[in-house]
């Protein structure tokens, strides 16, 4: 520590001038985008279906629902927590839409509303179970996980007689529903769904969320260390049951776009999906540990998730090498991550 | 003058431990109390008490000559006492400036877009930062990168800026080396003669001596008296610390060791 005169420079000596690239560096969601180029760079060239406009649809169709999900699981990990829960909450949602539209006969419109109810109320129960017993939300939201599992199969049993809810088409309100989640728009000839939309304004909320509001600086904060956060008067308790119910809500967005656009749900959907959200948003930045990463890099990572998916079909390999792909993908970015997150917590005496 | 703080006679049970028994003491503004005393001496239970972690159960506890009960943190922290802990002061992957509003951050719009003035945040913190002699590189820097000395020099500064009338500094110089300690006393001192009361608790009587104004000695959870810097002589501050007669039952005992 020097001595400080009054007229400070603005650029201190002992700080070397950074170049640009120094300053890309230490950005959490650089990792990913750099990947994500690569992904796109690859498959554009070995698979000539890839970059045609109804190739692009596909994909980016395919990272809409991941990435809405990845985007806000990526603000729970930033938060420091896991929700295992999130994948069956898009079957639950959906399910819960469907039952009250179709066996009900609720106007689906009331039937998404009421489906929002229940998503925040299941959020907000896994928050504040984490928050009041101190359990890892691990296996918290293992238990929420498994107790939807059987809730969606067994009430769709106990309704319909099967395991799947089907004949939204039918339903009233299901014409205006279905173009906010489910409709598609043309861009030249070929159509995209909306859902990409919704995913890019997701992650342009989040993002925005995260680094220029109070609330993100809090999630943030109880993520990186929750003792200093609560020591500085941030409600600790309240942002993480908030941020619970945020998955929640991106639950819900992704059960009502699925239910409306396929106009049917088999009740054991969505299990194995939340661990898709939790690697997008690892590969796009998000420490396991909290309190690092980036909304921007989530939405990409679920970019890498669909370019990969559908890459590996356009280009006629097996699907099974996806998984080899998948592996590879989060193994890099773990360690990347690592060592970005050294930088930037490197401690001195 | 009323004291910023009085306690008088508190002590603190911890189901059949008694974990403080009949302590008492004063922070004037600007004076420095140190309190002093070696592991499990009930340091630890005096400062949450008064910062609001814990309830006193006998005693009294005076702010500003009225008697209180802190429900938490945040009731100690709206009548102006600012704790500082060794470990918890700061979030290290965030940057300085954020950590320096962590809680009590700068917005600009309303409603909806109600959102954090990153320009405002950025240069409150620098020109706080500095006029505190803390000159830092970089407020965007994460906290993880400055050293330990910075960090608490930081967190400090934050508790200053945020309208403190009483720091409480929880072993503050504990983990640092000889050099960044003796930065942490000049905040310290530095915060004294801007008039805020300081609580200081530390086991090193080194550090102590130099900035103390009275010095509270804990030893088992009771108190061994509360003297004035003009009563008491380091060498005997550090005396009564190690406990007197068994320091130098100590002495002997070593002395023969080496002898035989």
């Amino acid at each position: 520590m020097t001595t400080t005169t009054k007229e400070q420079p603005r650029v201190d000596e002992r700080v070397a001038p950074r170049g640009p690239l120094d300053r890309l560096v230490v950005r959490p969601e650089i990792g990913s985008i750099i990947g994500a180029l690569a992904v796109f760079v690859f498959f554009s060239v070995v698979a000539d279906k890839f970059l045609t406009a109804p190739g692009v649809a596909t994909w980016l169709d395919d990272s809409a629902t991941l990435g809405i999900m990845a985007v806000a699981v990526a603000l729970l990990m930033i938060g420091g927590e896991f929700d295992l829960s999130a994948g069956v909450m898009t079957a639950s949602t959906a399910l819960v839409t469907a039952i009250l539209s179709i066996e009900v006969g609720l106007n689906v419109w009331l039937a998404l509303l009421l489906s929002l109810v229940f998503a925040l109320g299941v959020g907000a129960l896994n928050g504040w179970l984490v928050v009041r017993t101190g359990l890892p939300s691990f296996i918290v939201t293992l238990g929420t996980f498994l107790a939807l599992q059987g809730l969606n199969l067994g009430i769709t049993r106990l309704v319909t007689g099967s395991v799947q809810v089907s004949g939204m088409r039918a339903t009233d309100g299901y014409e205006s529903a279905g173009f906010v989640f489910a409709s598609t728009f043309d861009i030249g000839d070929t159509p995209f769904q909306i859902s990409i939309v919704w995913w890019l304004g997701v992650a342009a909320v989040a993002a925005w969320l995260l680094t220029r509001t109070r609330f993100g600086n809090w999630t943030f904060a109880v993520g990186g260390s929750a003792p200093s956060a609560r020591a500085a008067g941030v409600p600790v308790a309240r942002t993480k049951i908030l941020l619970f119910m945020t998955t929640a809500l991106a639950a819900w967005l992704v059960g009502s776009i699925n239910i409306l656009r396929f106009t049917t749900v088999q009740a054991n959907q969505g299990i194995g999906l939340e661990f898709q959200f939790i690697i997008a948003a690892v590969i796009g930045g998000c420490l396991l540990t909290g309190g690092f990463g980036s909304a921007i890099g989530a939405a990409v990572g679920a970019l890498i998730f669909g370019m990969a998916r559908q890459g590996i079909v356009f280009a006629n390999w097996n699907s099974d090498w996806f998984m080899l792909f998948l592996g590879i993908m989060l193994l890099g970015a773990v360690l990347v991550n690592n060592t970005f997150r050294r930088r930037a917590e490197r401690v001195r005496r | 003058m009323t004291a910023l703080i009085e306690v008088d006679g508190i002590g603190k049970n911890y189901g059949s431990v008694v974990a403080l028994r009949d302590v008492s003491t004063v922070v004037n503004a600007g004076e420095v109390t140190c309190v002093l005393g070696d592991n499990g001496a009930g340091k630890s239970t005096l400062i949450k008490i008064l910062a609001g972690v814990h309830q006193h159960d006998t005693g009294r506890f005076l702010v500003n000559g009225e008697e209180v009960r802190f429900a938490s943190p945040r009731d100690a922290l709206d009548s102006g006492i600012a704790t500082v802990y060794q470990d918890l002061a700061v979030v290290p992957l965030m940057s300085v400036w954020r950590n320096f509003f962590l809680g009590s951050e700068p917005t600009v719009g309303r409603g909806p877009l109600r959102r954090l003035d990153h320009r405002r945040g950025r240069e409150t913190a620098r020109a706080a930062l500095a006029d505190m002699g803390i000159d830092l590189r970089d407020v965007e820097q994460p906290v993880g990168t400055l050293s330990g000395g910075e960090r608490q020099c930081v967190a400090i500064a934050r508790a200053v800026h945020f309208g403190a009338k009483v720091l409480i500094l929880d072993e503050p110089t504990a983990a640092l080396g000889v050099k960044q300690a003796g930065v942490v006393l000049r905040q310290v001192a530095q915060a004294r003669d801007r008039g805020l009361g300081v609580v200081l608790i530390t086991h090193n009587p080194h550090h102590a001596y130099p900035v103390g104004t009275r010095f509270l000695i804990l030893k088992r959870g009771a108190s061994l008296g509360s003297s004035e810097k003009a009563d008491i002589s380091i060498e005997e501050l550090t005396r009564q610390m190690a406990g007197g007669a068994e320091l130098e039952a100590l002495e002997h005992e070593l002395r023969e060791v080496a002898s035989t």
